[in-house]
């Protein structure tokens, strides 16, 4: 077994996972090198293949459906569900045993992430996972994947760098942690994505990138991936003359991506070959599929007006069964750059329908497809994210924070028109603010930038390269209910106890706020609990008596059960909570007594409402 | 061994010509030419038979599979294209070439081996490997040739063709689907 260790980046996407990984001799930053593994999976009944990516699907089978040598792996001869690409293939004719989209289930509030509740429409006889289950297998494929090709440097042994959306709350990536844990990862960091995707900006761009940026300026990310859009603003500064990256705000959870744009595209096909019949679903996947090539051409390549389209039919016949249409160049710039990139002034605000009361139980989608619009408000809501930084100016003009860079990440912006036009609404908005342009930071991995810098950060993070500081990127905060007379149909007041500063750094413990709180000995007790990616001063210990509605986000009611050891059930007993941000990168509260020195785990109800 | 034809081989074979160039005056022409002209080359001695490789069915048969699969190779080829439309066959031809492109792509690098265009000149020194480039027309004389690039020509770089599990019957083309 070698000395030293692998670092390992895991991308666990939405759509897709992927899984880089630096050697443990490189040495120099400008000399390090990421290479990706391919991960073996099946692609066919009884076929594997070392694929790029491993689609993050999971398929149920029936036990009729396959022959039982059909799903064995290198690692394992005997396995019973499948992930990856045959799992996402079988899916399209068979959806009642497919689990898809997992990662954003385990950040949904509104349910219960450990219990099997995927697929959601499945049939009794299917026995679900829970959006964690369904986490773990994924990990534990690349994990078997990973020991298949490096029998003497196990996994457990390496060091992971996990990725997450830097907009996941502390109970999603507290889950993502624990979904790792599950599959044995033992030296284990979380980072956001964003983060990672800068990391391999950083590594693509040798030692050049420290001559591409200054002192002072506020560098926009803007990553699109396969299900959601995540937003973060990186600052340089400079600290003891040396240049330092701080991550200084972080975008809302937007479940928005690139396959909502191939989606769209391929409805719009649809009604277009509406007269020569019906689509079955097989049919819709394969147009899809389709869009997304002919999308690719059309925005790659000025010179072609159309591409065609073309949908088999499912049985065997292709000759006078194949229909046949095509994209042109209008309908692609109609639908995506209008439709996910329109031109809109900055204090505009995503549109928010009121949802139905009786709404099935599914994931919250983006209801605005405007990423643009996603952008301003939350350019808008960070106006001050740079104010108390040194060397910066005040964020007013203009009432938006000003970027003067940006950072694309995700495959959708392999077509340049799609950055390019996100930068040109930038551009105006700076423009009506009398700010400079913003620039295009070029040399990002679309496709695998995530892995990639995460496995590049798991190595400079040893010691020997620039590193971004993040820290928390909320301030956090126990909902207090205040002592008065119930009165029927108002809620009794709720004062916000700061417990957890912004930016408050990994490794590091909150300080313990002067507040008590009467725990029951024996008994569950639960806390609202909020968090705020604008409230940047906050001590802890302050407490707010009221805030602006968008100011603090409700988040997942933190529950405490304090052991009845040494106790007599039902007794009061007054303890402090305390916030730490982890090594990993998750926050965990505790509760300490007043007297004494003992401390319990507060956890995160993930049961859902 | 011994393979040339016995006495009452030979003698059976001299009277079966006999009647034919008594009978066909085009095979008599035929006859007449090799006789009068130069003799058949001689064999040489020293010859020995090559060992000639069995290609494996199994691959053969897997790169069906995967043309069909992505790019229903087999069902295009088991269709019957002589009444169908030009645009129908069009309409298919293109599921089939963007399929079958994919999978091809997927699992075979398929490198030119001249990166010259085609038409252009290029010459060829001594020792060019015979396997990769075919001469043809006025073949005489001795290396350095020049002469004009026909097709640029294509070789198989790297190949990988999926892993197949134990007992996996890769016979199965396409399975038959039944919808429940």
């Amino acid at each position: 077994m070698s000395e030293e260790k692998f670092s390992i980046g895991i991308d666990l996407g939405t759509t897709n996972c992927a899984l880089s990984f630096v050697r443990p001799d490189s040495e120099k930053p400008a000399e390090i090198t990421t290479e990706v593994m391919r991960i073996p999976q099946l692609a066919a009944p009884g076929a594997v293949e070392d694929l790029l990516l491993l689609p993050s699907f999971l398929y149920l089978a029936h036990a009729d459906e396959f022959a039982v040598s059909d799903l064995a792996l290198p690692w394992n001869a005997g396995m019973s569900f499948v992930t990856g690409e045959l799992a996402r293939v079988r899916g399209v004719t068979t959806p009642i045993r497919l689990v898809s989209s997992a990662k954003s289930w385990l950040c949904h509030s509104g349910v219960d992430r450990r219990s099997a509740i995927l697929p959601p429409e499945a049939p009794a006889e299917i026995g679900q996972v829970s959006p964690l289950q369904a986490s773990i297998f994924y990990l534990e494929h690349m994990r078997d994947a990973w020991n298949y090709y490096h029998p003497d440097d196990p996994l457990q042994n390496q060091e992971v760098v996990l990725t997450v959306p830097a907009s996941f709350d502390p109970a999603a990536r507290e889950l993502t942690a624990e979904a790792a844990r599950a599959a044995g990862f033992e030296n284990l960091v979380l980072l956001e994505e964003p983060q990672a995707a800068f990391y391999n900006w950083i590594q693509s761009s040798g030692t050049g990138w420290r001559k591409q940026v200054k002192t002072g300026e506020i560098i926009l990310v803007v990553d699109v991936g396969g299900g959601t859009t995540d937003l973060s603003l990186i600052a340089v500064t400079e600290r003891d003359g040396a240049v330092e990256l701080r991550r200084i705000a972080v975008g809302d959870h937007i479940l928005l991506g690139g396959d909502n744009m191939d989606l769209a595209l391929a409805h719009l096909l649809k009604d277009k070959l509406a007269g020569k019949g019906t689509l079955d679903p097989w049919q819709l996947q394969a147009l899809t599929h389709g869009c997304r090539v002919a999308k690719e051409a059309l925005l790659l390549n000025s010179d072609i007006a159309a591409f065609p389209v073309v949908v088999p039919n499912r049985g065997s016949r292709l000759i006078g069964k194949t229909l046949r249409t095509e994209l042109t160049r209008e309908e692609t710039e109609q639908t995506l750059i209008n439709g996910f990139f329109p031109y809109v002034d900055v204090t505009s605000t995503p549109t928010i329908r009121a949802r139905s009361a009786l709404t099935k139980i599914g994931l919250p989608y983006a209801q605005d497809p405007a990423i643009t619009r996603h952008l301003a408000a939350f350019l808008t809501r960070q106006v001050d994210a740079a104010d108390d930084l040194a060397g910066f100016g005040k964020g007013g003009g203009g009432g938006f924070v000003r970027p003067s860079a940006v950072l694309f990440n995700g495959g959708v912006f392999k077509a340049h028109s799609l950055a390019a036009r996100v930068l040109d609404t930038l551009n105006t908005w700076l423009l009506e603010a009398g700010s400079p342009k913003a620039r295009f930071l070029e040399g990002v991995d679309l496709d695998m930038a995530v892995s990639k810098g995460a496995a590049y950060y798991g190595y400079v993070r040893r010691g020997c390269g620039v590193r971004i500081r993040g820290g928390a990127a909320k301030s956090f905060y126990v909902g207090i209910e205040s002592a008065m007379p119930a009165v029927p149909g108002v809620d009794p007041p709720v004062q916000a106890l700061c417990v957890a500063p912004f930016g408050m750094e990994e490794g590091t413990d909150a300080a313990l706020p002067p507040q008590t709180f009467g725990l029951v000995v024996g008994e569950p007790v639960r806390f609202r609990f909020f968090g705020s990616s604008v409230r940047r001063t906050d001590p802890v210990g302050a407490t707010l008596e009221s805030w602006a509605p968008e100011a603090l986000e409700e988040l997942e009611n933190i529950e405490a059960t304090l052991p009845a050891d040494n106790r007599n059930p039902g007794d009061i007993v007054p303890v402090r909570l305390r916030a730490r941000l982890t090594e990993v990168g998750t926050l965990t509260l505790e509760a300490l007594p007043v007297s004494g020195s003992e401390h319990w785990a507060v956890e995160f109800d993930v049961r859902g409402n | 061994m011994n393979n040339d034809p016995s006495f009452w081989e030979r003698l059976s074979l001299a009277f079966k010509l006999f009647f034919k160039i008594l009978s066909d005056a085009a095979f008599a022409a035929q006859m007449k030419r090799p006789m009068t002209f130069e003799s058949v080359p001689k064999s040489d001695p020293s010859v020995r038979p090559a060992v000639f490789k069995e290609a494996l069915p199994d691959a053969a048969v897997q790169l069906l599979g995967l043309l069909q699969q992505e790019g229903r190779f087999i069902d295009f080829l088991e269709e019957d294209v002589t009444d169908a439309s030009d645009a129908d066959i069009g309409a298919a031809a293109r599921v089939v070439h963007q399929g079958c492109r994919k999978s091809v792509r997927d699992h075979f690098k398929i490198v030119p081996i001249r990166t010259e265009a085609e038409g252009s000149r290029i010459t060829l020194q001594e020792g060019f490997d015979a396997s990769s480039l075919r001469l043809t027309g006025n073949v005489v004389g001795k290396p350095p040739y020049t002469g004009s690039l026909i097709h640029r020509g294509w070789r198989v770089g790297e190949v990988t063709l999926p892993k197949v599990a134990p007992g996996h019957d890769v016979r199965v083309l396409a399975s038959a689907e039944v919808e429940l």
